[in-house]
């Protein structure tokens, strides 16, 4: 089994001294910046990951979980940072921290490159930094964004990305500094966590219309902690678009649902799921391919129920083999032994 | 893998009245009374607003403009030259009688909604909300009517409100779908409070811009985003309004998403009860499920309907609606480019009630009608 998304803990600023250039240790030092002052969650909250250490992450994830590989990421919010130096200096220190903290102590674990995104071209240089390092298989990108993801400003990184061989994971959370709805900020994280599934679907349509893919044939993207129960319907919606309006992006020469399937691959968890479980079967079915999910525990977070436990018992045995590895190993082309 | 498209050319796209000799009554919820210009409201509004519009004009938040190819279709253009639908005797004949419409909702789309100078708006929303009765409903006895208000002064549209609630002729308010803040946000509430006492319900159009990117990552760049995303932002609403304990201030309250399709709806529900079983520590004022509040409170009109490639993902949405499909209501958005022919609109084969249901019997029991 292949868990496509678990967590490992965001650094604290003193592990990432020993990495990062003396300039930056007496800056931290002697100012009050102390990196990353946001999270994507409330601190609190059940969602919010634990400070566990690597012996947890081998008991929950390996042992008791049953995977023989997993997919890490570490959500330190370098995209919260305005400062782009600080932003630049602490990503690569996060990802130098993680290759020798995480990485390279268990072989089954796998990783993601943090960059900071206000800087596209910073963030490029990062992923060409440690695309190649063992361990990291993706790029993490945050679903909340400054602009949306389809934007030119990101096409060179999407460039870079694709050509790198990573995959690019977009994960919920981020923190530009506008509202997460279009309609303002709510009072809520209750409803912050729900909208999250329109950013999501915000940026499916921005990366297809504005012709991501087309310039990127290589580019593989997933959707991390992002549900997956309100695609179908918002693919109906961009096909009709895409039939009644693609005269304005003419670059777009197939129904938007084509490049998702091709392009794009979605965790399992958080499962959104309907009451009654053959409808839950119908939108499995309405994704329109096999292999499209993956298995997906989010660990540390704790969700409303267990994605893998609910949807694998329902599912034939060979779709549910798809889901829990083949899927993951094809799309992430690992080797055998997940 | 390939996707089974319509082929274009004979897709029914355009709403022209057809052969067949006996349509279904329909009660459409979302029809369009158009203004020529604003010029129609002169009027009705005092010297004092009139000359301001001659002198300085309308300033709106510059955040939600995306150019389209066309606004409305041509051939609902009044013999005038008018404003499509913007003649009460031509819309008549162009759509209200072919397509056996036995009340259709008023959904005016002004500039008032998004007004920065709230005086301004204030002026405006009264004098839009007079032409109406004046040039709509007492012309044409099946129309119905939305009350134009300033949602961003609530105490203002709350008096507009009351002013407009004597008239039973108007049965909701209009916000459009990208506001200031989110509709459940207590600075609304002086205006659930006026459609409480009304008796009127609040209704939630596509579009609109107040000043935040229309998308919960930045501002797109095309209009084919614009015209994907108002689900978004009525999704937000209505999750503001139940999250917020709108509908248990006000029950007699109903929320109505307008022209913003319908099939994100079943799993925006999945997706806030699980948000609660998981968050509800946040807040404990939210005793009862999202879905139950949903299933009492809030409607959705069909416009511009989701079409899955396959009919029997149709017939499974309305499965996974299931009884709440007593709150789905078929809207036409004439006269505008993108609206849905309420002839061909429901695909064939569903169920007789179901569908004489959202043709006709769902707005009729919500309206009161």
């Amino acid at each position: 089994m292949i868990d496509a998304d678990v967590h490992i803990p965001t650094p604290r600023l003193r592990d990432l001294y020993p990495l990062l250039p003396e300039h930056w240790v007496e800056h931290f030092d002697n100012t009050m910046d102390k990196g990353a002052s946001q999270e994507y969650y409330p601190p609190k909250s059940p969602v919010s990951g634990r400070r566990g250490g690597l012996e947890e992450l081998r008991e929950a994830v390996f042992e008791q979980g049953g995977a023989g590989l997993a997919i890490s990421s570490c959500l330190y919010a370098v995209d919260s940072i305005h400062n782009p130096d600080v932003a630049a200096a602490l990503a690569t220190a996060t990802n130098d921290w993680q290759a020798a903290e995480w990485l390279e102590r268990e072989p089954r674990l796998r990783g993601s490159v943090v960059v900071p995104l206000g800087l596209p071209a910073a963030a490029a240089e990062e992923v060409e930094r440690c695309a190649g390092r063992p361990g990291f298989v993706q790029v993490l990108i945050p679903v909340r964004t400054e602009h949306p993801l389809g934007s030119r400003h990101y096409h060179p990184l999407w460039k870079t990305i694709e050509e790198s061989g990573l995959v690019a994971a977009i994960h919920f959370g981020g923190a530009p500094v506008t509202p997460p709805t279009p309609t303002g900020w709510p009072s809520y994280f209750l409803e912050e966590y729900t909208a999250m599934a329109q950013v999501f679907a915000t940026q499916l349509t921005s990366m297809i219309v504005e012709g991501v893919f087309d310039a990127c044939p290589g580019l593989r993207i997933v959707f991390l902690e992002s549900g997956f129960t309100w695609i179908p319907s918002h693919l109906w919606r961009m096909d009709k678009e895409w039939r009644n309006l693609r005269r304005l992006v003419p670059w777009v020469r197939r129904p938007p649902s084509d490049y998702f399937r091709e392009h794009v691959r979605v965790g399992i968890q958080p499962l959104d799921a309907p009451p009654d479980p053959a409808h839950l079967c119908e939108i499995v079915d309405q994704l329109g391919s096999e292999d499209v999910l993956l298995y997906a525990s989010d660990y540390p977070h704790v969700h409303a129920c267990d994605a893998g436990d609910l949807l694998l018992r329902l599912l034939p045995e060979s779709v549910g083999r798809k889901i829990r590895s083949e899927n993951a190993r094809s799309f992430y082309r690992l080797s055998e032994g997940g | 893998m390939t996707v089974t498209l319509l082929d274009p050319s004979t897709e029914p796209s355009v709403l022209k009245a057809g052969t067949e000799p006996e349509r279904p009554p329909i009660i459409d919820c979302d029809f369009h009374n158009e203004l020529d210009s604003l010029k129609d409201l002169y009027p009705y509004l005092s010297k004092r607003w009139r000359d301001h519009l001659e002198t300085f004009g309308i300033r709106h938040p510059n955040s939600g403009y995306y150019p389209r190819f066309m606004d409305h279709r041509e051939e609902a253009r009044p013999p005038s030259g008018r404003t499509p639908s913007s003649e009460v005797g031509f819309a008549r004949d162009d759509f209200l009688d072919p397509y056996n419409v036995e009340h259709a909702i008023l959904n005016p789309l002004t500039p008032v909604t998004s007004c920065l100078d709230l005086e301004l708006g204030a002026a405006l929303a009264r004098a839009a909300n007079d032409w109406q009765v004046a040039e709509w409903l007492d012309p044409e006895p099946r129309l119905r009517a939305s009350v134009v208000v300033t949602p961003q002064d609530p105490v203002a549209a709350g008096a507009e409100i009351r002013r407009c609630g004597a008239d039973g002729r108007f049965v909701q308010v209009l916000f459009l779908g990208r506001m200031q803040e989110p509709m459940g946000r207590r600075k609304y509430w002086p205006i659930y409070e006026a459609c409480a006492e009304t008796g009127m319900h609040v209704a939630s159009h596509a579009f609109g811009a107040y000043g935040h990117p229309i998308t919960g990552a930045g501002h797109a760049s095309y209009y084919i985003e614009d015209h994907t995303s108002p689900p978004q932002a009525v999704q937000a609403n209505i999750t503001s309004m139940v999250t917020e304990g709108v509908f248990d201030r006000f029950p007699s309250l109903r929320m109505i998403s307008v022209e913003n399709g319908f099939a994100w709806l079943p799993p925006l529900i999945w997706r806030l009860d699980s948000a609660w079983s998981l968050l509800r520590d946040e807040a404990p004022h939210l005793e009862r499920l999202p879905s139950e509040v949903i299933a009492e409170h809030v409607y959705v009109t069909t416009q511009p309907i989701e079409e899955p490639p396959r009919r029997r993902d149709f017939f499974a949405l309305m499965e996974h609606f299931g009884e709440l499909a007593s709150h789905i209501l078929i809207a036409s958005d004439y006269p505008h480019w993108d609206g849905d022919n309420p002839d061909v609109v429901l695909p064939s084969g569903l169920d007789e009630d179901l569908v004489k249901g959202i043709q006709c019997e769902n707005a009729r029991a919500l309206y009161g009608l």
